[in-house]
């Protein structure tokens, strides 16, 4: 049997015949599984959805309650029937309620990683290595270049920054669903106590981290604030935001932006960045070497990112590979969430 | 190191001028001699290390790197030294001593092309990567960190509280590390001697000419000649007892003499001429493309030195015999230029001919037909009772370029660029219709904005049909596809591309979502251009 058989692309997304759904489809489906609650993933308009609870939930806030039909929580690890075929999902490490979906069907089973990354992060249960024959992964930073350092040093150059520039707010450029709840949760770690300034478009998905049990300390509301304020503050906002006029309004603001794409000089610059920080939620090149090594998978169908580089890599392992051409992954990522 | 590598990566993340100096300055204040000194030639691109060349450096990164992945990752990082500093496996950390700048410039200088990259793997292995960038950064003279020598001078000027003309008039005469130009401006030496070289004078730049600016001015005040498709330059010569100096100055002040050995013998004694660069085969003035094999070079090849001859346009005279002629108008300094050129009577010195005109209309027609000549790009205009004036001075000198021509064409390739633009797909072939398909007639890979860029990147990222190494095949078919509108000053018969013709200077004018490839112009359109011009 093919393993194309059980999942393969059509232009709607990736595609399972025997189950009848979608996983992460882009466009309108009446069956959609979906891994996480980025954009580029959670798409509204579908018939049922299945997803874990902080996805749906998280979907909810986003997209408006009506963003489908019907919704259906799917359980961390535990194995179901959808018309024959078993479906589990296991956390991935990447976002809050972040979920590779795995299927078995006649003796053969295929990870579906969607994002996910390895580094320890309180805001996201761990990633778990599902033993399989076909690991489905993404590239963002499938290049030998992108190591991502240790997100606390990273954290500590905000720290030494706002000691350096007492006069400036420091406005840092995060992905509002993810990056900033985990960033927020690196600078409790390192004993910042201060309240930690948000965007509004910040607000609700915070929310719904502490509501779900994840302590981040004294938040506080940038909206309202008096012209030349925050210096010396974090205020953490969407990355687009950084070049509004908006940012202008607070004390000789300082531009942060913490992403895996700092790493190269050229696209800081691009974006007028003044101190980029490495944090990523997605797996940097090592991470994704192991983590294909340790499914055991004999085939890697690469969704999105720099897949030539792994590919090349997992064919001088010995391991099948081939690119999946999807459409429309890694536009969220490649802009902010990375 | 450590110091050096920490101003550098600032300099690279500050995009604030006012801040880079701020940055210089704090680290002249901090560093010691020698160091200072190298850091401020690397700067200033005043450091030469023949040992060193890019090719090797690959070389150096394939022996512990996948040749494949590195070729991926310095594609899409776009910069060798960054890729290489990212890219090196390093071994942990050992606590040895220290690395010293002057220690890497000393070692390499003294070192031979074999015994360059031991060196150079060593280092890499003791250093980080901010240290690692910085050295490869360093020893490559490709910094592209935003400062240019003319900012270096200024954090000099800064540094001491001298103005930076002072510091202009003994820069030609000091060599790095300048320990005697510190211990000066320190107050701890005498000032050095600049007369054992000869200086470079700020050049006089023209303004783009608007079209209300001819409503209120008048023809017979001005002197009109060809805008020559070089590069700006100055020649400064004076006998010194038997001997001679002589020295090229690019627009921004850099010493490029080396590069143009075949220009020595033309140029007159004891002057100062501003003029144009320009490559002359047989009395007639090459395009800019053939200069451009002459450019960035410290060593010219006796082939290129007879395949590209150089000569100097010249078009205006700044100082002859001691005498200092800027004071003077136009007309008093061209009549000196003329008699120079004249009595030198050199094949490689030549006298940027006046363009005679009686009414702007008359000039606009002279302009247009200047299309003829690929080596012009327009006129200049100069005010007659203008003075030789530092700068960029308002109402004096203005230059008239010819109009683009424009035309729709549908992406075909696309390739990822470098520099600024690094791993975005950011050069783009493009294509006009014969017949029913598409033939390239070009590659353009400016004129659009960073927005844009992000929009044209993914464009090709979601509609790549086809890979050929690093080129992406996009799709070009009648329906589904990208309109590129581009502008270009002219078109050239070419055997080189399939349509037979070639674009100048194209570039991306406008990206029309609005309309689909069959839409696009026809090679027949382009073709009736190519007749016109």
């Amino acid at each position: 049997m093919r393993p194309s058989e059980l999942l393969h692309p059509r232009p709607e997304g990736l595609y399972c015949p025997p189950g009848d759904f979608y996983i992460d489809a882009m466009r309108p489906v009446p069956h959609a599984l979906i891994t996480h609650a980025h954009s580029d993933h959670a798409r509204p308009g579908h018939g049922a959805v299945m997803a874990s609870r902080e996805t749906l939930a998280i979907m909810g806030l986003r997209l408006g309650e009506g963003f489908s039909q019907t919704q259906q929580e799917a359980r961390i690890g535990e194995w179901l029937n959808i018309s024959g075929v078993e479906v589990a999902f296991f956390p991935a490490g990447h976002v809050l309620g972040s979920c590779q979906i795995a299927l078995r069907w006649k003796g053969l089973t295929i990870v579906v990683s969607g994002d996910y990354k390895r580094e320890p992060d309180a805001t996201a249960a761990p990633f778990e290595v599902v033993p399989c024959d076909v690991f489905v992964t993404e590239a963002t930073f499938g290049l030998p270049v992108f190591r991502h350092p240790d997100p606390h040093g990273e954290v500590g150059k905000l720290l030494v920054s706002l000691q350096e520039n007492p006069h400036r707010a420091h406005l840092v450029g995060a992905y509002s669903l993810g990056k900033a709840q985990r960033l927020i949760r690196h600078l409790r770690e390192a004993g910042y106590d201060r309240p930690v300034y948000l965007h509004g478009a910040l607000e609700k998905v915070t929310g719904y981290y502490e509501e779900a049990g994840i302590a981040l300390g004294p938040l506080a509301r940038a909206a309202g604030l008096p012209r030349g304020s925050l210096a010396g503050e974090i205020l953490i906002c969407p990355p687009s935001s950084l070049s509004d006029i908006w940012s202008r309004r607070f004390a000789e603001p300082l531009t942060v932006a913490a992403s895996g794409w700092m790493r190269v000089r050229a696209r800081a610059r691009q974006r007028g960045v003044e101190l980029p920080l490495v944090i990523s939620d997605h797996a940097d090149w090592d991470s994704l070497r192991a983590t294909i090594l340790e499914t055991g998978a004999s085939e890697i169908w690469v969704t999105h990112g720099q897949e030539d580089a792994l590919m090349h890599w997992c064919l001088g392992q010995g391991l099948a590979a081939q690119p999946l051409h999807l459409v429309g992954f890694g536009e969220e990522a490649a802009e902010d969430a990375a | 190191m450590k110091a050096f590598s920490t101003l550098l990566d600032r300099l690279s993340r500050e995009p604030r001028r006012t801040e880079k100096l701020r940055h210089i300055v704090r680290y002249l204040r901090e560093a010691p001699d020698p160091d200072r000194g190298h850091a401020l030639a690397a700067l200033s691109g005043a450091l030469d290390i023949p040992a060193v060349k890019p090719a090797m450096l690959r070389a150096l990164a394939a022996e512990r790197v996948d040749p494949v992945l590195f070729g991926l990752s310095y594609d899409f990082v776009g910069d060798l030294s960054e890729t290489i500093a990212l890219i090196w496996p390093a071994p942990p950390p050992s606590e040895g001593e220290p690395l010293h700048l002057a220690q890497v410039i000393s070692t390499l200088l003294s070192a031979s092309r074999r015994e360059g990259p031991a060196l150079i793997a060593r280092w890499l292995d003791e250093l980080d990567e901010t240290g690692r960038w910085a050295l490869l950064k360093l020893i490559t003279g490709a910094l592209r960190v935003g400062v240019s020598a003319l900012l270096a001078r200024q954090a000099l000027a800064e540094f001491s509280g001298r103005p930076v003309e002072e510091i202009e008039e003994v820069w030609h005469g000091v060599e790095p590390p300048y320990t005697d130009l510190f211990a000066w401006l320190e107050g701890r030496g005498p000032r050095p001697d600049p007369s054992a070289a000869l200086t470079f004078r700020s050049p006089m730049l023209a303004h783009p000419i608007e079209e209300q600016d001819f409503e209120t001015l008048t023809p017979s005040e001005f002197h009109a000649e060809w805008k020559w498709d070089g590069i700006r330059i100055q020649a400064a010569t004076r006998s010194n007892g038997l001997a001679r100096d002589v020295r090229l100055f690019s627009r921004s002040g850099d010493d490029i003499t080396t590069a143009f050995p075949d220009l020595i013998a033309a140029l007159p004694e004891d002057a100062v001429i501003d003029g144009e660069l320009v490559v002359v085969r047989e009395a007639v003035v090459s395009t800019f493309s053939d200069l451009q094999q002459r450019l960035n070079r410290k060593i010219v090849s006796a082939a290129m030195l007879r395949d590209s001859p150089v000569a100097l346009m010249a078009y205006d005279l700044l100082q002859i015999g001691g005498e200092d002629l800027r004071p003077h108008p136009l007309p008093a300094r061209r009549a000196r230029l003329e008699a120079l050129v004249e009595a030198k009577a050199h094949p490689r010195l030549m006298l940027s001919p006046a363009v005679p005109f009686a009414t702007w209309e008359d000039l606009a027609e002279k302009r247009a037909q200047s299309a003829q000549n690929p080596a012009i790009e327009g006129v200049m205009l100069k005010r007659l009772d203008s003075p030789y004036l530092a700068g960029r001075p308002k109402g004096f000198w203005y230059k008239w370029k010819r109009d683009p021509m424009i035309a729709d064409c549908v992406m075909m390739y696309a390739q990822r660029g470098h520099g600024k633009r690094s791993s975005f797909y950011s050069d783009f072939t493009f294509g006009v219709w014969e017949g029913d398909r598409l033939v390239p007639v070009g590659k353009a890979y400016f004129g659009f904005t960073d927005a844009e860029l992000k929009g044209l990147d993914r464009f090709v990222r979601q509609n790549t049909v086809n890979r050929f190494g690093p080129v992406r095949e996009v799709v070009h078919a009648p329906d589904s596809g990208l309109v590129l509108e581009i502008a270009f000053e002219g078109l050239q018969e070419s055997t080189r591309h399939r349509s037979g013709l070639a674009m100048r200077f194209p570039r991306i004018h406008r990206i029309r979502n609005d309309k689909k490839p069959a839409e696009a112009d026809r090679i027949e359109t382009l073709r009736l251009l190519l007749r016109k011009a």
